[in-house]
């Protein structure tokens, strides 16, 4: 256990910093966006639901793995959606169409 | 499909994560910082569903269909203006998500768990569940569901902290004793009800603060699940994710100029000041869309301040709308944005790109700040307490030390403003009073309607 928990503490420690570094770089400009792609993102937690949905250990398992994957999936879906039609949005001056 | 070819495809999976996030900073790349993400998602979804460990599908399918069926239509249906709402409400279904999978990891393994293990459970399923409840109750203020004042009363940080150190309690006492389930029932409860405790004291134009710390929590909720089952790309995913929302809430703050401690803890119910100045009638100049239109044809340059009252009234393509007229008469448009304008970081920026507004007028605080000084007229609209000149001079303004747009600088400054009521901090704008400002009230797409209409019938005539 302790030794797993230090592999994971280091991913995490070494990928919050790595986020800082890349998440600076972005402008105010696409704060919306950014946070609603890293909201996509974080719906990787789908994994761990669909194996606790699918992996046959009681109702009580299946149940909340259905829930917890079925707010995941709104997540990732919808997240990685939203985000594309905003980005669509965002048109420098010679993109724009002609009125 | 083996143990290592899973961990493979979430080791890409990571990649891909880091990588779109890296070409979200800028626009022309952004787009293809999407398909990564998907990408990765996508390999890491399948990567799962061949696990060995999986070995039904039938609810997995239901649930997946479900999820893409509400989470599309969302995606497609939700307007521009209500896209803080939305964020709200992910972060909710994101930390429900981990904060289930937490608890069924629970009640599966339970009595049979670790300590330090256990030490991790419960703090997911605490930062999980407020994360939860705490996003619901923002959505709800942002849907105008629940009242957006501030609600406070006497002892309330005391009550809020109570309730959050008798959860740390539960999970202390769940440590070394995994087995008794009702603590973790309590653990439960406790969580959920502080995260209703939290958002209480929180008033609307704090939300851009708020909705990025429910960010950094949600994230961090999903890198404590990452933990929890031994899964690295959670643990990356959701330092990225909680790293990100850090970053903003503390974009924010700045901006707010709030100490970071001030917020971290739920303490950031603006106090309002108990014994409000008392400001004595003092004469505006309210003008006719006439005259605002005569001054604009006038103008070389002209800068737009928007605010969350654009968003409401829906303006974004009036405003648009006034800013093709005036470049075509050569006049100079840009678009000023103050880091904490709307009701979440960067919601001015969607709401003008939706209106087709190119990227390259609309500018930030910092970049736009000395420029007012040279530009014939700032045109302000549904903005207040970010335009406050009192928050550079006043030392006993609550808007003290906050760093404005010095919209005062213009030669004319025009305010589109439904009335001369305060706005959710409760603070008389000084700048309403200057000789040079020209308040013009009604609803922002009305008079920015009625602006329209006065250029055209002027062009009209020449």
């Amino acid at each position: 256990m302790l030794s797993r928990l230090e592999i994971g503490l280091y991913i995490f420690v070494l990928a919050t910093f790595l986020g800082f570094e890349v998440i600076r770089r972005v402008p105010s400009l696409l704060h919306t966006p950014l946070m609603s792609l890293t909201n996509a993102i974080s719906g990787i937690s789908l994994v761990g639901s669909l194996v606790l949905a699918g992996s046959g250990r009681g109702a009580m398992a299946t149940a909340l793995g259905t829930i917890a994957v079925t707010a995941s999936t709104i997540n990732v879906v919808g997240g990685f959606m939203i985000t594309d039609r905003m980005l669509r949005m965002f048109k420098r001056r010679d993109e724009r169409k002609p009125k | 499909m083996s143990r290592l070819a899973v961990d493979l495809a979430y080791l890409f999976a990571g990649a891909c994560f880091v990588l779109a996030l890296k070409w979200m900073s800028a626009p022309t790349t952004a787009r293809r910082g999407i398909w990564m993400g998907e990408a990765g998602m996508l390999v890491a979804v399948a990567a799962t569903l061949l696990k060995q460990e999986v070995v039904t599908y039938t609810w997995i399918v239901v649930a997946l269909f479900i999820g893409s069926a509400i989470g599309a239509t969302m995606a497609i249906l939700m307007p521009m203006t209500a896209m803080p709402q939305r964020i709200a409400l992910s972060h909710a279904f994101g930390a429900l998500a981990a904060a289930l999978v937490g608890t069924a990891e629970y009640r599966l393994a339970a009595p049979d768990i670790h300590p330090l293990k256990m030490g991790v459970l419960g703090a997911e399923v605490l930062l999980g569940f407020l994360t939860f409840t705490g996003s619901l109750m923002a959505f709800g203020k942002l849907q105008e569901l629940l009242p957006t004042r501030p609600i406070v009363y006497r002892g309330q940080k005391v009550v809020n902290l109570s309730v959050l150190a008798a959860a740390v309690g539960m999970v202390a006492l769940l440590v070394p004793f995994p087995g008794h389930k009702e603590l973790f029932v309590v653990l439960a409860a406790l969580a959920l009800i502080f995260g209703v405790f939290l958002i209480i004291p929180i008033g609307g134009a704090d939300m851009p603060t708020v909705i990025s710390i429910l960010n950094s929590y949600a994230g961090l909720s999903g890198a404590a699940l990452g933990f929890v089952l031994d899964n690295k790309v959670l643990i990356i995913a959701g330092a990225l994710d909680g790293s990100s929302g850090f970053l903003l809430s503390l974009i924010m703050c700045r901006a707010m100029n709030r100490s970071f401690t001030n917020v971290l803890f739920g303490a950031f119910g603006r106090v309002e000041p108990s014994a409000r100045v008392e400001v004595e009638e003092r004469p505006v100049r309210s003008g006719s869309p006439e005259e605002a239109a005569m001054i604009l044809d006038a103008a070389r340059s002209v800068i737009v301040v928007p605010g969350y009252g654009l968003a409401v009234a829906q303006a974004q393509h009036k405003v648009r709308e006034l800013a093709d007229l005036l470049a075509r008469r050569d006049v100079d448009v840009r678009y000023a944005i103050h880091p904490v304008a709307g009701r979440m970081p960067g919601h001015m920026n969607v709401l003008l790109a939706e209106a087709e507004v190119p990227y390259e007028q609309i500018h930030d605080m910092e970049s736009i700040n000395l420029e007012f000084a040279h530009s014939d007229v700032a045109m302000v609209v549904g903005a207040n307490d970010v335009t406050n000149p009192a928050a550079r001079h006043a030392r006993d303004s609550p808007l003290y030390g906050m760093p404005v747009l010095n919209v005062d600088q213009a030669q004319t400054v025009m305010v589109i403003k439904r009335s001369m009521n305060p706005g959710f901090a409760g603070i008389e704008n000084e700048l309403y009073y200057l000789d040079k400002t020209m308040m013009l009230f009604g609803d922002a797409r009305a008079v920015l309607g009625e602006l329209v209409n006065e250029l055209l019938r002027t062009s009209a005539r020449m």
